[in-house]
Protein backbone atom coordinates (compact mmCIF):
# COMPACT_ATOMS: atom_id res chain seq x y z
CA UNK A 1 0.00 0.00 0.00
CA UNK A 2 2.91 2.20 0.82
CA UNK A 3 4.94 1.01 -1.60
CA UNK A 4 2.54 1.98 -4.12
CA UNK A 5 1.90 5.29 -2.49
CA UNK A 6 5.87 6.02 -2.87
CA UNK A 7 6.18 4.76 -6.50
CA UNK A 8 2.73 6.87 -7.35
CA UNK A 9 5.15 9.67 -6.06
CA UNK A 10 8.00 9.46 -7.97
CA UNK A 11 6.12 8.60 -10.87
CA UNK A 12 4.35 11.98 -10.30
CA UNK A 13 7.78 13.59 -9.61
CA UNK A 14 8.78 12.88 -13.55
CA UNK A 15 10.54 10.11 -12.73
CA UNK A 16 10.25 6.99 -15.51
CA UNK A 17 10.25 3.13 -14.55
CA UNK A 18 13.47 1.44 -14.81
CA UNK A 19 15.31 4.67 -13.89
CA UNK A 20 16.61 3.89 -10.57
CA UNK A 21 15.47 7.15 -8.48
CA UNK A 22 19.15 8.12 -7.12
CA UNK A 23 22.47 7.14 -8.35
CA UNK A 24 23.34 8.93 -11.82
CA UNK A 25 26.66 8.44 -11.13
CA UNK A 26 29.15 5.76 -11.07
CA UNK A 27 29.07 3.79 -7.93
CA UNK A 28 32.54 4.52 -6.47
CA UNK A 29 32.46 8.40 -6.81
CA UNK A 30 29.41 8.57 -5.09
CA UNK A 31 26.35 5.36 -3.90
CA UNK A 32 23.77 5.70 -1.46
CA UNK A 33 22.10 2.84 -0.03
CA UNK A 34 19.02 0.94 -0.92
CA UNK A 35 15.78 1.25 0.68
CA UNK A 36 14.06 -1.85 0.70
CA UNK A 37 10.26 -2.78 1.65
CA UNK A 38 8.86 -5.87 0.96
CA UNK A 39 4.90 -5.08 0.61
CA UNK A 40 2.47 -8.06 1.96
CA UNK A 41 4.00 -10.23 0.22
CA UNK A 42 3.32 -13.83 -0.60
CA UNK A 43 5.11 -16.77 -1.82
CA UNK A 44 3.29 -20.31 -3.21
CA UNK A 45 6.10 -23.23 -3.95
CA UNK A 46 6.07 -25.55 -6.52
CA UNK A 47 4.07 -27.92 -5.03
CA UNK A 48 1.43 -25.06 -3.92
CA UNK A 49 2.34 -24.77 -0.90
CA UNK A 50 2.62 -21.20 1.10
CA UNK A 51 6.30 -20.62 1.69
CA UNK A 52 5.70 -16.92 3.28
CA UNK A 53 2.30 -15.52 4.07
CA UNK A 54 1.87 -11.54 3.65
CA UNK A 55 4.93 -10.92 5.12
CA UNK A 56 5.85 -7.24 5.25
CA UNK A 57 9.83 -5.67 5.78
CA UNK A 58 10.83 -2.48 5.59
CA UNK A 59 14.69 -1.96 6.00
CA UNK A 60 16.16 1.67 5.78
CA UNK A 61 18.73 2.76 3.81
CA UNK A 62 22.16 1.50 5.71
CA UNK A 63 20.89 -0.67 7.91
CA UNK A 64 22.43 -4.33 8.70
CA UNK A 65 19.62 -6.94 8.84
CA UNK A 66 19.81 -10.25 10.03
CA UNK A 67 17.30 -12.55 9.24
CA UNK A 68 17.17 -15.70 11.25
CA UNK A 69 14.96 -18.53 11.59
CA UNK A 70 14.92 -22.88 11.26
CA UNK A 71 15.90 -24.63 8.31
CA UNK A 72 12.41 -24.43 5.88
CA UNK A 73 11.11 -21.31 8.10
CA UNK A 74 11.38 -19.55 4.60
CA UNK A 75 14.45 -17.24 5.29
CA UNK A 76 15.71 -17.94 1.96
CA UNK A 77 12.48 -16.91 0.17
CA UNK A 78 12.24 -13.84 1.85
CA UNK A 79 16.10 -13.06 0.62
CA UNK A 80 15.14 -14.24 -2.62
CA UNK A 81 12.20 -11.92 -2.95
CA UNK A 82 14.62 -9.04 -3.46
CA UNK A 83 16.36 -10.22 -6.49
CA UNK A 84 13.61 -11.47 -8.30
CA UNK A 85 14.60 -15.09 -8.16
CA UNK A 86 11.17 -15.10 -5.82
CA UNK A 87 8.55 -14.37 -7.52
CA UNK A 88 5.19 -12.95 -5.16
CA UNK A 89 1.98 -14.62 -5.77
CA UNK A 90 0.89 -11.70 -4.01
CA UNK A 91 2.74 -7.99 -2.97
CA UNK A 92 5.20 -6.77 -4.32
CA UNK A 93 9.66 -6.01 -3.83
CA UNK A 94 9.96 -2.57 -3.71
CA UNK A 95 13.69 -1.47 -3.98
CA UNK A 96 14.00 2.57 -4.30
CA UNK A 97 10.97 2.82 -4.57
CA UNK A 98 10.81 0.83 -7.80
CA UNK A 99 8.79 -2.30 -7.31
CA UNK A 100 10.73 -5.44 -8.80
CA UNK A 101 9.76 -6.81 -11.67
CA UNK A 102 10.10 -7.05 -15.66
CA UNK A 103 11.34 -5.26 -17.78
CA UNK A 104 14.38 -4.57 -16.75
CA UNK A 105 14.78 -6.72 -13.88
CA UNK A 106 18.35 -8.17 -14.96
CA UNK A 107 19.73 -4.86 -15.35
CA UNK A 108 18.33 -4.28 -11.92
CA UNK A 109 20.32 -7.00 -10.29
CA UNK A 110 23.33 -5.58 -11.38
CA UNK A 111 23.07 -2.91 -8.61
CA UNK A 112 21.74 -5.95 -6.14
CA UNK A 113 24.92 -7.62 -4.71
CA UNK A 114 23.73 -10.89 -3.94
CA UNK A 115 26.23 -14.04 -2.16
CA UNK A 116 24.82 -17.53 -2.16
CA UNK A 117 25.53 -20.60 0.33
CA UNK A 118 27.42 -22.33 -2.54
CA UNK A 119 29.47 -19.95 -3.94
CA UNK A 120 28.77 -21.19 -7.37
CA UNK A 121 31.32 -19.72 -9.40
CA UNK A 122 31.85 -19.99 -12.60
CA UNK A 123 34.08 -22.99 -13.19
CA UNK A 124 35.36 -22.29 -16.83
CA UNK A 125 36.17 -18.82 -15.82
CA UNK A 126 39.49 -17.55 -13.83
CA UNK A 127 39.27 -15.54 -10.26
CA UNK A 128 39.02 -12.50 -12.25
CA UNK A 129 36.88 -13.36 -14.69
CA UNK A 130 34.31 -14.28 -11.93
CA UNK A 131 34.93 -11.08 -10.05
CA UNK A 132 34.65 -9.19 -13.54
CA UNK A 133 31.35 -10.71 -14.29
CA UNK A 134 29.34 -7.74 -13.01
CA UNK A 135 31.46 -5.04 -13.98
CA UNK A 136 31.45 -6.20 -17.33
CA UNK A 137 27.91 -6.27 -17.52
CA UNK A 138 28.40 -2.76 -16.54
CA UNK A 139 30.35 -1.88 -19.20
CA UNK A 140 33.33 -0.46 -17.11
CA UNK A 141 36.78 0.27 -19.07
CA UNK A 142 38.85 -2.55 -18.29
CA UNK A 143 41.54 -0.48 -16.86
CA UNK A 144 38.91 0.02 -14.02
CA UNK A 145 37.73 -3.72 -13.80
CA UNK A 146 41.00 -4.41 -13.11
CA UNK A 147 42.17 -1.70 -10.69
CA UNK A 148 38.86 -2.57 -8.93
CA UNK A 149 39.01 -6.56 -8.54
CA UNK A 150 42.75 -6.45 -7.62
CA UNK A 151 41.92 -3.78 -4.50
CA UNK A 152 39.30 -6.34 -3.43
CA UNK A 153 40.57 -9.14 -3.55
CA UNK A 154 43.88 -7.79 -2.03
CA UNK A 155 41.25 -6.24 1.15
CA UNK A 156 40.22 -10.33 1.18
CA UNK A 157 43.66 -11.22 1.89
CA UNK A 158 43.88 -13.33 -2.00
CA UNK A 159 46.64 -11.47 -3.71
CA UNK A 160 45.62 -10.44 -6.89
CA UNK A 161 49.12 -11.18 -8.86
CA UNK A 162 48.82 -14.87 -7.09
CA UNK A 163 45.13 -15.67 -7.75
CA UNK A 164 44.02 -13.89 -10.61
CA UNK A 165 44.75 -16.09 -13.01
CA UNK A 166 43.42 -19.35 -11.28
CA UNK A 167 40.76 -21.45 -11.77
CA UNK A 168 37.79 -21.93 -9.00
CA UNK A 169 38.62 -25.95 -8.85
CA UNK A 170 41.97 -25.18 -7.45
CA UNK A 171 40.60 -22.88 -4.28
CA UNK A 172 40.23 -24.22 -0.85
CA UNK A 173 36.60 -23.55 0.22
CA UNK A 174 37.19 -20.69 2.01
CA UNK A 175 38.92 -19.14 -0.90
CA UNK A 176 36.16 -19.93 -3.17
CA UNK A 177 33.88 -17.95 -1.04
CA UNK A 178 36.23 -14.92 -1.14
CA UNK A 179 35.88 -15.03 -4.60
CA UNK A 180 32.13 -14.97 -4.41
CA UNK A 181 31.66 -12.41 -1.69
CA UNK A 182 34.25 -10.09 -4.17
CA UNK A 183 32.15 -11.23 -7.33
CA UNK A 184 29.13 -9.73 -5.65
CA UNK A 185 30.40 -6.28 -3.82
CA UNK A 186 33.24 -5.44 -6.61
CA UNK A 187 30.37 -2.82 -8.25
CA UNK A 188 30.11 -1.53 -4.67
CA UNK A 189 26.24 -2.48 -4.82
CA UNK A 190 24.02 -0.74 -2.57
CA UNK A 191 22.20 -3.65 -1.55
CA UNK A 192 23.87 -6.57 -0.17
CA UNK A 193 21.82 -9.94 0.05
CA UNK A 194 23.53 -12.75 1.78
CA UNK A 195 22.12 -16.46 1.83
CA UNK A 196 23.95 -18.26 4.91
CA UNK A 197 27.28 -17.44 2.85
CA UNK A 198 29.81 -19.08 5.75
CA UNK A 199 27.82 -21.95 6.88
CA UNK A 200 29.79 -24.64 4.81
CA UNK A 201 32.75 -22.98 5.47
CA UNK A 202 35.16 -24.31 9.34
CA UNK A 203 34.72 -21.65 12.48
CA UNK A 204 38.49 -20.38 11.86
CA UNK A 205 37.72 -19.63 8.04
CA UNK A 206 34.44 -18.50 8.85
CA UNK A 207 35.53 -15.93 11.69
CA UNK A 208 37.99 -14.68 9.65
CA UNK A 209 35.29 -13.58 6.81
CA UNK A 210 32.76 -12.18 9.34
CA UNK A 211 35.44 -9.89 10.05
CA UNK A 212 36.73 -9.61 6.75
CA UNK A 213 33.11 -9.14 6.06
CA UNK A 214 31.92 -6.33 8.34
CA UNK A 215 35.41 -4.57 7.56
CA UNK A 216 33.94 -4.14 3.91
CA UNK A 217 30.65 -3.45 5.19
CA UNK A 218 31.49 -0.55 6.91
CA UNK A 219 33.46 0.74 4.26
CA UNK A 220 30.73 1.43 2.11
CA UNK A 221 27.23 3.10 2.55
CA UNK A 222 25.51 0.06 1.71
CA UNK A 223 21.87 -1.76 3.33
CA UNK A 224 22.60 -5.54 4.39
CA UNK A 225 20.10 -8.42 4.34
CA UNK A 226 21.88 -11.41 5.64
CA UNK A 227 20.09 -15.02 6.39
CA UNK A 228 21.69 -17.16 8.17
CA UNK A 229 21.19 -19.41 11.10
CA UNK A 230 23.72 -19.01 13.63
CA UNK A 231 22.76 -16.63 15.87
CA UNK A 232 26.50 -15.42 16.98
CA UNK A 233 26.92 -14.91 13.40
CA UNK A 234 23.54 -12.27 13.10
CA UNK A 235 24.69 -10.87 15.57
CA UNK A 236 27.97 -9.95 14.68
CA UNK A 237 26.99 -8.66 10.90
CA UNK A 238 23.94 -6.94 11.82
CA UNK A 239 22.39 -4.55 14.22
CA UNK A 240 19.13 -5.44 13.54
CA UNK A 241 17.51 -9.06 13.43
CA UNK A 242 14.29 -10.44 12.12
CA UNK A 243 12.97 -14.15 13.27
CA UNK A 244 10.95 -15.91 10.98
CA UNK A 245 9.06 -18.94 11.46
CA UNK A 246 6.53 -20.51 9.67
CA UNK A 247 6.76 -18.18 6.66
CA UNK A 248 6.11 -15.40 8.84
CA UNK A 249 8.15 -12.58 10.62
CA UNK A 250 7.36 -13.71 14.52
CA UNK A 251 9.88 -11.04 15.83
CA UNK A 252 12.08 -8.08 14.47
CA UNK A 253 14.40 -6.42 17.28
CA UNK A 254 17.98 -4.12 17.29
CA UNK A 255 20.25 -7.01 18.28
CA UNK A 256 20.96 -5.80 21.50
CA UNK A 257 17.37 -6.02 22.66
CA UNK A 258 17.34 -9.57 20.65
CA UNK A 259 19.33 -10.77 23.35
CA UNK A 260 17.42 -10.00 26.51
CA UNK A 261 14.12 -11.09 24.50
CA UNK A 262 11.81 -13.16 26.15
CA UNK A 263 10.15 -14.51 23.01
CA UNK A 264 9.90 -18.70 23.51
CA UNK A 265 11.75 -19.31 20.35
CA UNK A 266 14.48 -16.86 20.35
CA UNK A 267 15.28 -18.12 23.98
CA UNK A 268 15.83 -21.52 22.32
CA UNK A 269 18.19 -19.92 19.57
CA UNK A 270 20.02 -18.66 22.47
CA UNK A 271 20.16 -21.61 24.09
CA UNK A 272 21.54 -23.54 21.35
CA UNK A 273 24.17 -21.01 20.40
CA UNK A 274 25.42 -20.88 24.08
CA UNK A 275 29.16 -22.64 24.83
CA UNK A 276 28.86 -25.99 26.56
CA UNK A 277 30.33 -26.56 29.97
CA UNK A 278 33.32 -28.58 29.63
CA UNK A 279 32.13 -32.83 30.18
CA UNK B 1 49.85 -43.75 -59.35
CA UNK B 2 47.48 -46.58 -60.66
CA UNK B 3 44.10 -46.46 -61.46
CA UNK B 4 42.40 -47.65 -58.10
CA UNK B 5 45.01 -45.68 -56.11
CA UNK B 6 43.28 -42.64 -57.75
CA UNK B 7 40.02 -44.19 -57.72
CA UNK B 8 40.60 -44.07 -53.58
CA UNK B 9 41.89 -40.64 -53.02
CA UNK B 10 38.92 -39.54 -55.45
CA UNK B 11 36.42 -41.58 -53.50
CA UNK B 12 37.72 -40.50 -50.23
CA UNK B 13 38.07 -36.74 -50.81
CA UNK B 14 34.60 -36.81 -52.32
CA UNK B 15 33.29 -38.95 -49.15
CA UNK B 16 34.80 -36.50 -46.50
CA UNK B 17 32.91 -33.05 -48.68
CA UNK B 18 29.60 -35.62 -48.04
CA UNK B 19 29.93 -35.68 -44.37
CA UNK B 20 31.59 -32.66 -44.10
CA UNK B 21 28.82 -30.63 -45.70
CA UNK B 22 26.21 -32.18 -43.80
CA UNK B 23 27.97 -32.41 -40.34
CA UNK B 24 28.67 -28.23 -40.90
CA UNK B 25 24.35 -28.00 -41.26
CA UNK B 26 23.52 -30.43 -38.48
CA UNK B 27 26.00 -28.76 -36.02
CA UNK B 28 24.63 -25.38 -37.50
CA UNK B 29 20.95 -26.55 -37.00
CA UNK B 30 21.42 -28.82 -34.20
CA UNK B 31 22.86 -26.68 -31.34
CA UNK B 32 19.98 -23.74 -31.73
CA UNK B 33 17.14 -26.75 -31.75
CA UNK B 34 18.78 -28.48 -28.81
CA UNK B 35 18.96 -24.95 -26.91
CA UNK B 36 15.03 -24.34 -28.28
CA UNK B 37 14.08 -27.47 -26.89
CA UNK B 38 16.12 -26.64 -23.76
CA UNK B 39 13.86 -23.58 -23.54
CA UNK B 40 10.59 -24.80 -24.71
CA UNK B 41 10.50 -28.22 -22.22
CA UNK B 42 7.12 -29.49 -23.75
CA UNK B 43 7.55 -28.46 -27.38
CA UNK B 44 11.09 -29.73 -27.23
CA UNK B 45 10.29 -33.50 -26.21
CA UNK B 46 8.14 -33.10 -29.87
CA UNK B 47 10.88 -32.39 -31.64
CA UNK B 48 13.26 -35.03 -29.72
CA UNK B 49 11.06 -37.35 -30.10
CA UNK B 50 10.79 -36.92 -33.99
CA UNK B 51 14.39 -36.57 -34.55
CA UNK B 52 14.47 -39.78 -32.72
CA UNK B 53 12.06 -40.95 -35.44
CA UNK B 54 14.23 -40.07 -38.24
CA UNK B 55 17.05 -42.26 -36.55
CA UNK B 56 14.89 -45.55 -36.56
CA UNK B 57 14.45 -45.50 -40.47
CA UNK B 58 17.30 -47.60 -42.05
CA UNK B 59 19.43 -45.34 -44.14
CA UNK B 60 18.80 -47.46 -46.86
CA UNK B 61 15.42 -46.46 -47.04
CA UNK B 62 15.45 -43.67 -46.04
CA UNK B 63 18.03 -42.48 -49.41
CA UNK B 64 14.68 -44.27 -51.13
CA UNK B 65 12.64 -41.83 -49.69
CA UNK B 66 14.55 -38.95 -50.52
CA UNK B 67 14.94 -39.68 -54.32
CA UNK B 68 11.03 -38.44 -55.60
CA UNK B 69 11.03 -35.61 -53.48
CA UNK B 70 11.24 -32.83 -55.34
CA UNK B 71 14.35 -29.75 -54.83
CA UNK B 72 15.84 -32.11 -51.79
CA UNK B 73 15.84 -35.11 -53.27
CA UNK B 74 16.82 -36.90 -56.56
CA UNK B 75 19.75 -39.01 -57.76
CA UNK B 76 22.96 -37.94 -56.58
CA UNK B 77 25.22 -36.22 -54.32
CA UNK B 78 22.45 -33.62 -52.64
CA UNK B 79 20.25 -36.81 -51.55
CA UNK B 80 23.36 -38.21 -49.67
CA UNK B 81 24.03 -34.83 -48.00
CA UNK B 82 19.99 -34.67 -46.61
CA UNK B 83 20.06 -37.58 -45.65
CA UNK B 84 23.36 -37.39 -43.43
CA UNK B 85 22.14 -34.35 -42.62
CA UNK B 86 18.81 -35.58 -40.79
CA UNK B 87 20.80 -38.75 -39.17
CA UNK B 88 23.28 -36.38 -37.53
CA UNK B 89 20.70 -33.90 -36.38
CA UNK B 90 19.86 -36.02 -33.22
CA UNK B 91 23.58 -37.01 -31.15
CA UNK B 92 23.77 -33.25 -31.77
CA UNK B 93 20.33 -31.92 -30.65
CA UNK B 94 19.93 -34.28 -27.73
CA UNK B 95 23.75 -33.69 -26.30
CA UNK B 96 22.77 -30.07 -26.78
CA UNK B 97 19.66 -30.58 -24.55
CA UNK B 98 21.90 -33.11 -22.14
CA UNK B 99 24.72 -30.33 -21.73
CA UNK B 100 22.63 -27.49 -20.87
CA UNK B 101 20.64 -29.13 -18.59
CA UNK B 102 23.28 -30.75 -16.82
CA UNK B 103 24.55 -27.72 -15.82
CA UNK B 104 24.68 -27.19 -12.22
CA UNK B 105 21.21 -25.25 -11.40
CA UNK B 106 23.11 -23.26 -8.89
CA UNK B 107 25.08 -21.88 -11.33
CA UNK B 108 23.03 -20.98 -13.69
CA UNK B 109 21.14 -19.07 -10.75
CA UNK B 110 24.57 -16.94 -9.95
CA UNK B 111 24.44 -15.60 -13.18
CA UNK B 112 21.14 -14.48 -12.63
CA UNK B 113 21.38 -13.37 -9.59
CA UNK B 114 24.16 -11.19 -11.19
CA UNK B 115 22.34 -9.90 -13.40
CA UNK B 116 22.79 -11.85 -16.70
CA UNK B 117 20.01 -11.92 -19.13
CA UNK B 118 19.02 -14.91 -20.65
CA UNK B 119 20.92 -14.86 -23.94
CA UNK B 120 23.87 -13.52 -21.83
CA UNK B 121 23.26 -16.54 -19.71
CA UNK B 122 23.40 -18.82 -22.66
CA UNK B 123 26.22 -17.59 -24.37
CA UNK B 124 28.60 -17.10 -21.24
CA UNK B 125 27.70 -19.54 -18.90
CA UNK B 126 25.67 -22.48 -20.30
CA UNK B 127 26.67 -23.21 -23.72
CA UNK B 128 30.45 -22.78 -22.38
CA UNK B 129 29.67 -25.34 -20.04
CA UNK B 130 28.10 -28.05 -22.25
CA UNK B 131 30.70 -28.06 -24.82
CA UNK B 132 32.40 -31.03 -23.82
CA UNK B 133 28.73 -33.18 -24.20
CA UNK B 134 28.05 -31.10 -27.19
CA UNK B 135 31.50 -32.08 -28.71
CA UNK B 136 30.83 -35.54 -27.24
CA UNK B 137 27.39 -35.60 -29.85
CA UNK B 138 29.38 -34.23 -33.28
CA UNK B 139 31.80 -36.94 -32.41
CA UNK B 140 29.13 -39.48 -31.97
CA UNK B 141 27.07 -37.73 -35.19
CA UNK B 142 29.90 -37.62 -37.59
CA UNK B 143 31.28 -41.71 -36.78
CA UNK B 144 27.85 -42.53 -37.65
CA UNK B 145 27.86 -40.37 -41.22
CA UNK B 146 31.06 -41.53 -42.12
CA UNK B 147 29.91 -44.71 -41.87
CA UNK B 148 26.43 -43.75 -43.36
CA UNK B 149 27.65 -42.52 -46.47
CA UNK B 150 28.66 -45.72 -47.88
CA UNK B 151 25.49 -46.59 -48.64
CA UNK B 152 24.96 -43.04 -50.34
CA UNK B 153 26.73 -44.46 -53.74
CA UNK B 154 23.40 -46.70 -53.92
CA UNK B 155 21.29 -43.22 -54.43
CA UNK B 156 23.98 -41.86 -56.94
CA UNK B 157 26.06 -39.90 -53.91
CA UNK B 158 29.22 -40.93 -54.39
CA UNK B 159 32.01 -41.14 -51.97
CA UNK B 160 33.98 -44.52 -50.96
CA UNK B 161 30.62 -46.48 -51.07
CA UNK B 162 31.06 -46.56 -54.80
CA UNK B 163 33.98 -48.62 -54.68
CA UNK B 164 32.25 -50.79 -51.93
CA UNK B 165 29.24 -51.53 -54.41
CA UNK B 166 31.60 -52.13 -57.38
CA UNK B 167 33.72 -54.69 -55.45
CA UNK B 168 30.09 -56.92 -54.15
CA UNK B 169 29.40 -56.23 -57.58
CA UNK B 170 32.42 -57.90 -59.16
CA UNK B 171 32.80 -59.84 -56.35
CA UNK B 172 36.21 -58.66 -55.74
CA UNK B 173 36.97 -57.98 -52.05
CA UNK B 174 39.88 -56.06 -53.00
CA UNK B 175 37.57 -53.31 -54.39
CA UNK B 176 35.59 -53.77 -51.37
CA UNK B 177 38.63 -53.43 -48.63
CA UNK B 178 39.43 -50.66 -50.65
CA UNK B 179 36.49 -48.53 -49.90
CA UNK B 180 35.86 -50.02 -46.51
CA UNK B 181 39.87 -49.80 -44.84
CA UNK B 182 39.34 -45.68 -46.12
CA UNK B 183 35.76 -45.56 -44.44
CA UNK B 184 37.01 -47.03 -41.06
CA UNK B 185 39.96 -44.90 -41.03
CA UNK B 186 38.12 -41.78 -41.39
CA UNK B 187 35.75 -42.64 -38.82
CA UNK B 188 38.37 -43.93 -36.55
CA UNK B 189 40.51 -40.46 -37.04
CA UNK B 190 37.40 -38.61 -36.46
CA UNK B 191 36.73 -40.23 -33.15
CA UNK B 192 40.43 -39.36 -31.96
CA UNK B 193 40.21 -35.67 -32.99
CA UNK B 194 36.41 -35.17 -31.05
CA UNK B 195 37.52 -37.25 -28.65
CA UNK B 196 40.49 -34.88 -28.42
CA UNK B 197 38.22 -31.57 -28.57
CA UNK B 198 36.00 -33.13 -25.54
CA UNK B 199 38.29 -34.06 -22.95
CA UNK B 200 40.21 -30.98 -23.88
CA UNK B 201 37.21 -28.68 -23.24
CA UNK B 202 35.98 -31.03 -20.40
CA UNK B 203 40.01 -30.60 -18.62
CA UNK B 204 39.06 -26.93 -18.91
CA UNK B 205 36.08 -26.59 -16.94
CA UNK B 206 37.89 -29.25 -14.25
CA UNK B 207 35.13 -32.07 -14.89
Amino acid sequence: MLGKLLVSCRKAAGRTPGQPARRQRSPYNRRVASSVFIDRATVIGANGNVIVRDISLRIDPGESVAVIGRSGAGKTTLLRLLNGLATPSSGTAIIDGLPLGEPGLAERRRRIGTILQAPALFPHRTVFENVATVPRLLGWPDERIRRTSAELLDRLDMPFDRFAGRFPRSLSGGEQQRVGIARAMVAAPPLLLCDEPFSALDPIVRRDLQDAFVALRDGGDVTLLFVTHDVAEALRVARRIVLVDGGAIVADLPSADFVRSAHPLIHRFLDAARMPEAS
Amino acid sequence: MSDLTSEIVHATAQHLLIVGVAMLVAIAAGIPIGIACVRNRRSGRVVLRLIDMIQTIPSLALFGFLIPLPLIGGIGIRTAIVALILYSLLPVVRNTVTGIAGVDPLIVEAATALGMTERQRLMRIELPLALPSIFGGIRIATVIAIGVATIAAAVGGGGLGTLIFRGVAMVDSTRILAGALPAAALAVAADLLFGALERLAARRLGV
